[in-house]
């Protein structure tokens, strides 16, 4: 605060300029992504013109696909797998957290170990044997193989993130709740779990987001049209052979980002808030 | 601390001896934590240890897709030590691990600094700057493929229309460019994480510590190196291990940008093994190259948190 006033010269040197910078470096692809998606083929192939401007703005890469492909489904299959896997996760995740944070029990510090060295398994160690597990258990091409399998990148994370959450709530309210003679499950469910609203939705918007961000895992176990996610139903069948339908793959890339965005657009702060405590508490 | 009073609640039984009570059992500290925690721990153990464990068992089979393995001992690793392609992909891993996590550093180190001023707006922008991190990789990355198009991309109209260069690099089709747009995409994915994370830690930092500093004649570089980085350092050592670890096994960009080309230029372990398993058909290969990962990926991390324990003490 003290050296704050050498005027606008030297503030705009030391911020707006930066800024500035890392404001185009971040967010010039999504301008580029709206702006190709309304370009006439025309326009889109032709290396005389300007291409940071819409000369003709049009739809037909939209309708065309949401008419010809696939698109509404694959979204109505993300959204539905992102949300039952958030959910599983969430639930899995309290019941591993509650009792590591809030409780001691022989065997705990192995738990929470356990629990670290999943979250840090990298994902690509474990899809080859997976794949061949769920198509033993005869599970290939349909969203249960994903809806199994997502949490299991999740649960780490949200068991990781709501202990963290749960080590801060203070202990008097639960204990006069045991002292009135309420059960465990009853000071758990109707005591502690609503004073912890805001931990769920940052575990469960950053769930939410790790799961429509997949890709491994559905582009191997989803090969049918009918079954995929936006992101594998893009890249499998927007690119046919050689050709690039760049236009529809735009309004895809587009239309797929918008509710990742106005969801989280709801819920920055706590989104932010999961995402550095990880961070800043360890 | 609170497990001192309640666990004295079903005590008193104890002395009367009365016949076995399921619900006072559950109650018992102890047996309601394990309850709780065996279901999830049971799912994890089937989806992620049983995986992990038939991965190895799988490395040592040869097993092409749809017959039965035959068990070959290390004959897999062997093969794969033996293969050119994969000593290429080792290096790749290392080149796009490295570059692009000091580019993510450095970014997101300058990033946060920028932003820990006062400005107006700093909520927005700063939610608007996380954008990248946010957006499914997969279609943020497919308007990155169109940037860097052979024919049509953005950058090399403005370095021909500006008279930089005539055709202008292909940034796919060139083993070093290609390499150099992947870790470019990967900085650009991942700089808002380490901006955000690191300006988190960077706002803990009590503004009297650079008060003093100042007082003591301390200049800006001198308060920044003797300041922030001291205190910024646990943060510094979360977020780079994450980033490693992720950054090193990565298979999206590079599936959707380069699918390990021009010439294996790209291929990194994951893609690799991907391609070996899935496409190749020879899951027991796949899976040893995919099982190579774990020991640099180990030897980087232990590495990590020998230089943060050797720089506390």
């Amino acid at each position: 605060m003290i050296v704050e006033k050498r005027g606008f010269r030297a503030r705009s040197l030391k911020l707006w300029l930066p800024l500035g910078f890392f404001m185009i470096f971040n967010l010039f692809p999504f301008y580029w992504m709206a702006i190709t998606s309304l370009k006439p083929n025309s326009e889109l192939y032709s290396r005389k013109i300007m291409p940071l401007i819409v000369y003709h703005p049009t739809l037909e890469h939209f309708v065309n696909l949401l008419s010809e492909t696939n698109f509404l489904l694959w979204t109505y299959n993300t959204m539905l797998v992102a949300v039952v896997s958030t959910a599983i996760s969430l639930i899995f995740g309290v019941m591993l957290a509650y009792p590591l944070a809030r409780m001691q029990f022989p065997g705990a510090a192995l738990i929470s170990f356990a629990v670290a060295a999943t979250y840090l398994v990298p994902q690509p160690l474990l899809f080859i044997p997976l794949a061949d597990i769920i198509n033993r258990l005869g599970l290939g091409d349909t969203l249960t193989s994903v809806i199994l399998t997502y949490p299991t990148l999740l649960v780490p994370f949200c068991a990781w993130l709501l202990m963290g959450y749960f080590k801060s709530v203070p202990h008097e309210l639960e204990d006069a709740a045991r002292i009135d003679g309420a059960t465990r499950l009853q000071t758990m469910f109707r005591i502690f779990l609503p004073l912890c609203v805001p931990g769920f939705i940052s575990a469960g918007i950053f769930a939410f987001t790790l799961a429509q961000n997949e890709f491994l895992y559905a582009l191997i176990f989803l090969t049918k049209t009918d079954v995929r996610t936006v992101p594998v139903g893009a890249i499998a069948e927007l690119v046919r052979g050689d050709v690039f339908y760049w236009g529809q793959l735009m309004a895809a890339a587009l239309l797929g980002s918008i509710p990742v965005a106005i969801i989280y657009s709801f819920f920055v702060e706590h989104y932010v808030a999961g995402l550095t405590s990880g961070g800043v508490k360890a | 601390m609170a497990s001192a009073h309640t666990q004295a609640l079903p005590r008193p039984t104890l002395r009367r001896r009365p016949a076995f009570s399921l619900r006072r059992w559950t109650e018992r500290e102890g047996v309601f934590s394990w309850l709780m925690v065996i279901p999830p721990a049971l799912f994890l153990m089937a989806l992620v240890g049983y995986p992990f464990v038939y991965g190895i068992w799988l490395s040592l089979l040869d097993r092409p897709v749809a017959k039965p393995g035959v068990f070959i001992g290390l004959d897999n690793f062997i093969t794969a030590l033996h293969d050119p392609v994969f000593w290429r992909v080792a290096q790749n891993t290392f080149v796009y691990t490295f570059a692009a996590t000091a580019l993510k550093m450095a970014g997101g180190l300058a990033l946060a600094l920028v932003m820990n001023q006062e400005f107006r707006f700093k909520n927005l922008i700063r939610a608007v700057m996380l954008l990248p991190f946010i957006v499914p990789t997969v279609l943020s990355t497919i308007a990155w493929m169109w940037i860097l198009d052979p024919s049509f991309s953005v950058i090399n109209w403005f370095l021909v229309h500006w008279g930089i260069t005539k055709p202008g690099p292909s940034w796919l089709g060139n083993p070093g460019w290609a390499m150099f747009s992947l870790i470019m995409v990967n900085t650009w994915r991942g700089l808002p994480f380490y901006a955000i994370t690191l300006l988190a830690g960077l706002q803990t930092i009590s503004p009297e510590l650079y008060e003093a500093a100042t007082i003591d004649g301390a200049s800006t570089f001198a308060r920044f190196r003797y300041v922030t980085v001291p205190l910024l350092k646990p943060v510094i050592f979360i977020v780079t291990m994450f980033s490693v670890i992720f950054t090193f096994s990565d298979f999206q960009l590079v599936y959707v940008l380069t699918r390990g080309g021009p010439a294996n230029a790209t291929h990194l372990f994951a893609t690799y093994a991907f391609d070996v398993a899935m496409s190749g058909g020879q899951f027991g290969l796949g899976a040893s190259i995919a099982l190579s990962m774990l020991p640099p990926l180990a030897l980087l991390i232990a590495g990590m948190a020998w230089y943060m324990r050797s720089e506390k003490t």
